[in-house]
């Protein structure tokens, strides 16, 4: 296997394919913000962010089968929030008796969970429709423009450049423990302790860092040769184009639209 | 087999979005981004041309280290988060950066953590674990002296302390946001992790036993054995801060009380295997004051590091004995 298969980039001719990587960090960091500041309950304001969602991920041709597949990769975390059910004051709607405790699942509780859970839900939907539609190279010059710090910038980048180096090498590594490992069969006892596996997976990550710095070094002398100064020096990026702002200002309106619509209205 | 577990962390302490308040979040990101921004300015110092692709490699080595497995019982299997390793291996400044840009990529990329709340997490992950595991360790290696097993303790105490002091700040952070009562959600994050921590740990040791075995130079310390203490002391500050902070995070007692009626969370603590001190609360003091909750906090923590700072003593002792008996003989 190849570890570049799980890059999160998929190549398609869409609009938010072609809207700029600014813009689109920015609304998503909006809609985010927007989703989290949504009181629970409102389950209008959450429909018409599902709704928006829902467009963007139509838009994109991602399809939505990838993006709905993507985004259930925060519902685990779900369990952290199962106690806020039966703390939270209000109606006990079901109670139970477990052993001698009582367990009792409020509405205010019911609201609050599905809440965390909904809000969880959307705005992992729109960082996989940001991450799928935008090269990492464009997010990372984005965040640049955005004025993240330089040195930071430039170390993610290097460790998004050879993430998948190192995880080859990894994989190498773990083919190689395979190789030279039995396979138990049930009810039988392994060879080795416990402490004894931790020991040679403590290994395999030592050598892994001396290989890692090794490999920095060549790195690093390969980058001097090319000229490198401390400074990447990376092509002029595109302005800013019109039809950016417009989109940028509609999502925008639509957003804040939602929330006074939600607060005042409904 | 392996890309169930390729990248993405395996580690259940990724907060996503929707679990914190949008408070408690801006608060993480200003507390996260003043230490990172104290870390850019301190290795800026250092940093040479050379180490901006050395600290990116090493953020990709965390990453790769984090797909390292082995077989505990069943299914179950130990797994290393880094933080620790790289603390010890970097020093404490390098080792922040190094995680930030873990933990942001994993956000960015993976989805595996949040945005709006990536702030807490590189808080909890890239900040809180790497400072503690380095406090713990230079504390340990500093009383250990020149000799060989400061190394080993200091990295599992280190390791294991940096994931479950960690996963309390996530679990302050939750309860804050009221997502989780804190007298459900700290012991079940602190115990799962103490297991959890255990696999980190044991992965520490072994990898510092390969590289004090192949490349010792890396190993050494440039700071003299005092700084050890201090970086000790904010180790040590740090896991109290995080049970100063316990008690005030429930954000609505009565729902705390409600629990502890509902569940019988009181009964359910006292039988818990993780609990040191029955309920957080000391006998003697008014049960239910925050200040009870609080001391009993500092007790906790005071603890676990005692626990280590203990180890490393016997240690000591048993070393100089055979050293003497040695030298006897």
């Amino acid at each position: 296997m190849h570890i570049d298969a799980l890059d999160a980039y998929r190549l398609r001719h869409s609009i938010i394919h072609r809207l700029d990587a600014r813009v689109k960090l920015v609304l998503t960091a909006l809609y985010i913000l927007a989703v989290a500041l949504t009181p629970e309950g409102m389950w209008l304001a959450y429909a018409a962010l599902a709704i928006l969602a829902l467009i963007a991920a139509v838009v994109s041709r991602l399809g939505l089968g990838f993006v709905y597949k993507r985004s259930v990769v925060a519902l685990p975390f779900a369990l952290a929030a199962v106690t806020v059910m039966f703390s939270t004051t209000g109606q006990p709607l079901l109670t139970a008796r477990v052993f001698h405790w009582d367990f009792a699942i409020t509405d205010t509780g019911l609201i609050r969970f599905f809440g965390i859970v909904a809000k969880s839900w959307l705005s992992v939907q729109m960082a996989v429709i940001l991450t799928a539609s935008t090269p990492f190279p464009a997010l990372l010059w984005a965040m640049r423009s955005l004025r993240v710090p330089k040195v930071l910038v430039t170390i993610v980048g290097f460790a998004y450049r050879y993430m998948f180096v190192i995880a080859d090498e990894v994989l190498r590594m773990l083919r190689a423990r395979a190789a030279r490992s039995g396979v138990r069969e049930p009810g039988r006892r392994g060879g080795g302790s416990i402490l004894w596996r931790a020991r040679v997976t403590g290994g395999i990550a030592g050598n892994l860092f001396l290989r890692s710095i090794a490999r920095s070094e060549r790195i690093y002398d390969a980058m001097v040769a090319r000229g490198y100064d401390g400074d990447v020096r990376t092509l002029r990026p595109p302005s800013i184009q019109l039809g950016d702002i417009g989109i940028g200002l509609a999502f925008g309106v639509l957003v804040i639209g939602i929330q006074i619509l939600a607060r005042w209205t409904w | 087999m392996l890309a169930s577990n390729v990248l993405p962390s395996p580690l259940p302490m990724h907060i996503p979005d929707g679990f914190l308040s949008v408070a408690m979040a801006l608060i993480c990101w200003v507390l996260a981004g003043g230490v990172v921004g104290v870390s850019l300015w301190r290795s800026g110092k250092t940093l040479g041309g050379r180490q901006v692709p050395l600290m990116g490699v090493l953020a990709a080595f965390i990453f790769a280290a984090q797909m390292l497995n082995f077989t505990v019982v069943g299914g179950t299997s130990g797994h290393l988060i880094g933080g620790a390793l790289a603390a010890i291996l970097l020093g404490p400044w390098a080792a922040i950066l190094t995680m930030t840009t873990v933990v942001s990529i994993q956000a960015l990329i993976f989805q595996d953590g949040g945005l709006l709340v990536m702030g807490a997490n590189i808080l909890n992950m890239a900040v809180i674990a790497p400072l503690v595991a380095y406090g713990v360790y230079r504390g340990i290696l500093a009383l250990a002296g020149e000799r060989r097993w400061g190394l080993f303790v200091g990295g599992f105490a280190g390791a294991w302390l940096s994931v479950v002091v960690s996963a309390a700040a996530t679990a302050v952070q939750l309860a804050f946001s009221g997502t989780s009562p804190l007298g459900v959600a700290l012991p079940a994050m602190t115990g799962v992790h103490a297991l959890i921590g255990i696999g980190e740990g044991l992965i520490t040791v072994g990898a510092l036993a390969f590289i004090a075995a192949a490349r010792r130079d890396l190993l050494q310390q440039k700071g003299k054995p005092v700084q050890g203490f201090v970086w000790a002391a904010i180790g040590l500050a740090i896991a109290l801060i995080v049970t100063l902070f316990a008690p005030l995070a429930s954000e609505h007692p009565d729902g705390l009380e409600r629990v502890a009626e509902n569940l019988g969370f009181i009964d359910r603590a006292q039988d818990s295997p993780y609990e040191i001190i029955p309920d957080y609360v000391l006998p003697g003091i008014a049960e239910g004051s925050p200040m009870a909750t609080i001391l009993a906090g500092i007790v906790g923590a005071l603890i676990v590091a005692a626990i280590g700072f203990g180890i490393a003593f016997v240690v000591a002792r048993l070393r100089s004995r055979t050293v003497l008996q040695e030298s006897r003989e």
